[in-house]
């Protein structure tokens, strides 16, 4: 699934101080030790990236690149390739609402429309704090409980627009017991 | 978990099957699951126990069992289940085709829509190896050492192709490869391996548990066994069904509680669409095949928007390396919109029908050969309810001859 075209909305880009650079270069290393320099090591290497900083930055992918020994338009081709790697900055929340036919037929318009105005964004979007981006995904494996959401990784099922809130207000509480998960201004840390 | 009648793999014990498997000969295993006439449940239909002796006869270092766990065939859903209930025995179908084979790392390739699922299918796998039936000398059997991984998919439908998901587990994008060579012979880092789906390596265990005859005997001469079915939409009762392969769809329907059918999508976005007057017929290999996905559209529903759906999905899932398969979903997404707006001609009808057939002959993949399949298959039964539909603004049309 190519990412969608929709205008993303990128954090402020702020200076960084240099140790941060060397801490992400450093994150890397450690992750190259754990999943080896070889090729096959690409892919968890950028789940890992995109999992902790929400965004695979050009910097990140040439950093990767440099300990692959491989070109970083490779590593950009890869990227740009899969739907759950992702260049732009996400929110810690994805929210992914599934738009397949089983969904759709289940009433997936109503939610969609539902979760735009409570977010308050649209999809392909991610809120101002950084907390929330709202993705369509396609069939998620859930057609028999559709409409179907997915979360970050947990799923939920048979969604009714007036449920909605309640699925915010859940991923906010969830996520607030999660160390550093909201800390302010963590999502600019590798943007070059 | 919307299991709706009795499932075959709840009464299977673990072990039983494995235990029998490595009681054999290798050449002996492979000659079973050939015996047993088990066909691949992952939508082609292959015979299993054939691509197994290509993969046993090839000589190589490294071979690999990869189960592909990447379902994302729309309106399908029994492998979740699957591997949700009866992990243990899909490790065990990859450690007895492990044994067949001579390999020695299976792999398996989770959607990453399923992350949910990871951590208890790691901890299976870790219990599995305390208990000696994963790693070096399974079971206590000299000489054969296997251990299973989990690699984790990341959002892309064709990497369900086998060759484009070996090409993003050797870290690369999801692009299908040319075949031949086909993956028995090269397949991931150019080693032998045999990619099979999470149901049919399930089907794996239970047939080395109660026996090749068993199997052989359910089902039609050409179609081995049970079914898993998904089914959703319009019923009742949506949820993972079992039936012997052969049952017709109107029995499946009627289990399912199907509320006034119009026509049935089997197979997902890359199947076909069987009309009620065609109810009659059966899932089969020799019929109407199916990777499980059974999704039934009632009276109420226009086949446009379900058309559109399927066809947002192929223009949105594309990996683009082929023009016919980049361009023509794209190109028949648009006819799709100009019917829907009445604003499609006869003759622009026709060529589209011709781009469908190019693109099932030209594309590289599976995905593009199967894309045009439902426009396709509705144009077939209902072109009458699709032509000639009323004009939201009639004044622009008006306004377009006049300039
Ligand atoms: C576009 C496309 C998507 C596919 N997706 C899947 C899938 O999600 N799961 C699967 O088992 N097979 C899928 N297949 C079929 C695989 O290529 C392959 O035939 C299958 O995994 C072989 O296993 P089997 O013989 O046990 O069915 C897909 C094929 C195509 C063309
Ligand atoms: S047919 Fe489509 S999906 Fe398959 S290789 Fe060609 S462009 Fe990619
Ligand atoms: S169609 Fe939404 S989960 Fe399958």
């Amino acid at each position: 699934m190519p990412n969608s075209t929709a205008e993303k909305v990128r954090p402020v880009q702020k200076d960084r101080p240099g140790s941060k650079v060397n801490s992400l270069q450093d994150e890397i290393d450690r992750l190259t030790e754990r999943f080896g320099t070889e090729r096959k090591a690409l892919i968890p290497i950028l789940q890992e990236i995109k999992k902790r900083h929400h965004i695979i930055s050009g910097y990140a992918m040439q950093c990767v690149a440099d300990r692959l020994s491989i070109s970083p338009a490779e590593v950009y081709g890869v990227v740009s390739f899969y739907s759950f790697l992702h260049e732009e900055y996400q929110g810690r929340i994805v929210i992914r609402l599934c738009r397949t036919i089983s969904c759709d037929m289940a009433g997936k318009d109503a939610i969609a429309r539902q979760i735009q105005n409570d977010l308050g964004i649209k999809f392909g979007e991610t809120t101002p704090d950084g907390k929330f981006s709202l993705e369509w995904a396609n069939c998620v494996g859930m057609c028999d409980q559709g409409p179907a959401i997915i979360v970050n990784e947990q799923v939920f099922t048979h969604v009714t627009p007036e449920k909605v809130q309640e699925i915010i207000t859940a991923c906010v509480k969830m996520y607030e017991r999660t160390p550093d998960l909201f800390k302010k201004g963590n999502h600019n840390e590798h943007k070059k | 978990m919307n299991i709706r009648n009795e499932v075959t793999f709840a009464s299977i014990r673990p072990k039983d099957g494995l235990t029998a498997a490595l009681g054999k000969d290798r050449d002996v295993v492979v000659e079973e699951v050939l015996r047993s006439g088990l066909k691949g449940r992952g939508g082609a239909g292959f015979p299993t126990g054939v691509k197994w002796k290509l993969a046993a006869e090839a000589k190589a270092e490294e071979k690999y069992i990869i189960c592909n766990a990447d379902e994302g065939e729309p309106g399908t859903f029994k492998d979740r289940v699957i591997l949700a209930e009866w992990a243990d025995l899909v490790f065990e179908g990859m450690t007895i085709a492990g044994y067949a084979i001579g390999a020695k790392s299976g792999i398996i390739y989770l959607r990453g829509e399923y992350g949910y699922l990871r951590q208890a299918l790691e901890d299976k796998l870790a219990l599995r190896r305390t208990e000696g039936l994963l790693g070096d000398d399974v079971m206590g059997k000299k000489g054969f050492s296997f251990d299973i991984h989990i690699h984790m998919g990341c959002g892309a439908y064709v990497c369900g192709e086998e060759s484009a998901l070996i090409e993003s587990l050797e870290g690369k994008r999801g692009e299908s490869r040319n075949r031949p060579p086909f993956p028995v012979s090269e397949g991931l880092f150019g080693c032998p391996t045999v990619v099979n789906n999470v149901e049919t390596l399930a089907w794996v265990a239970a047939i080395f548990a109660l026996g090749p005859d068993w199997f052989k005997h359910v089902g039609t001469e050409k179609s081995s066994g049970y079914k898993l079915l998904s089914i959703s939409g319009d019923v009742a009762h949506p949820g993972v069904y079992e039936f012997p392969m052969g049952t017709k769809i109107s029995a499946i329907l009627k289990a399912a509680g199907a509320e006034r059918p119009k026509a049935a999508v089997v197979g997902g976005a890359s199947g076909i669409l069987v009309p009620a007057k065609d109810f009659k017929r059966a899932i089969c290999f020799e019929d109407v095949s199916t990777g499980g996905s059974i999704i039934v559209l009632s009276e109420d529903r226009d086949f446009l928007d379900i058309l559109e759906n399927f066809q947002e999905f192929f223009a949105d899932e594309s990996c683009g390396q082929c023009t016919i398969c980049r361009l023509g979903n794209v190109k028949l997404l648009e006819g799709i919109r100009l019917l829907k707006e009445g604003r499609c001609t006869t003759k622009h009808l026709q060529e589209l029908c011709t781009l469908g057939s190019s693109m099932r002959a030209a594309s590289k993949c599976g995905l593009g050969q199967a894309s045009p399949n439902m426009f396709l298959s509705i144009l077939q039964h209902f072109k009458g309810e699709v032509l000639g539909r009323p004009q939201a603004d009639d004044h622009f049309v008006n306004k377009r001859k006049a300039s």
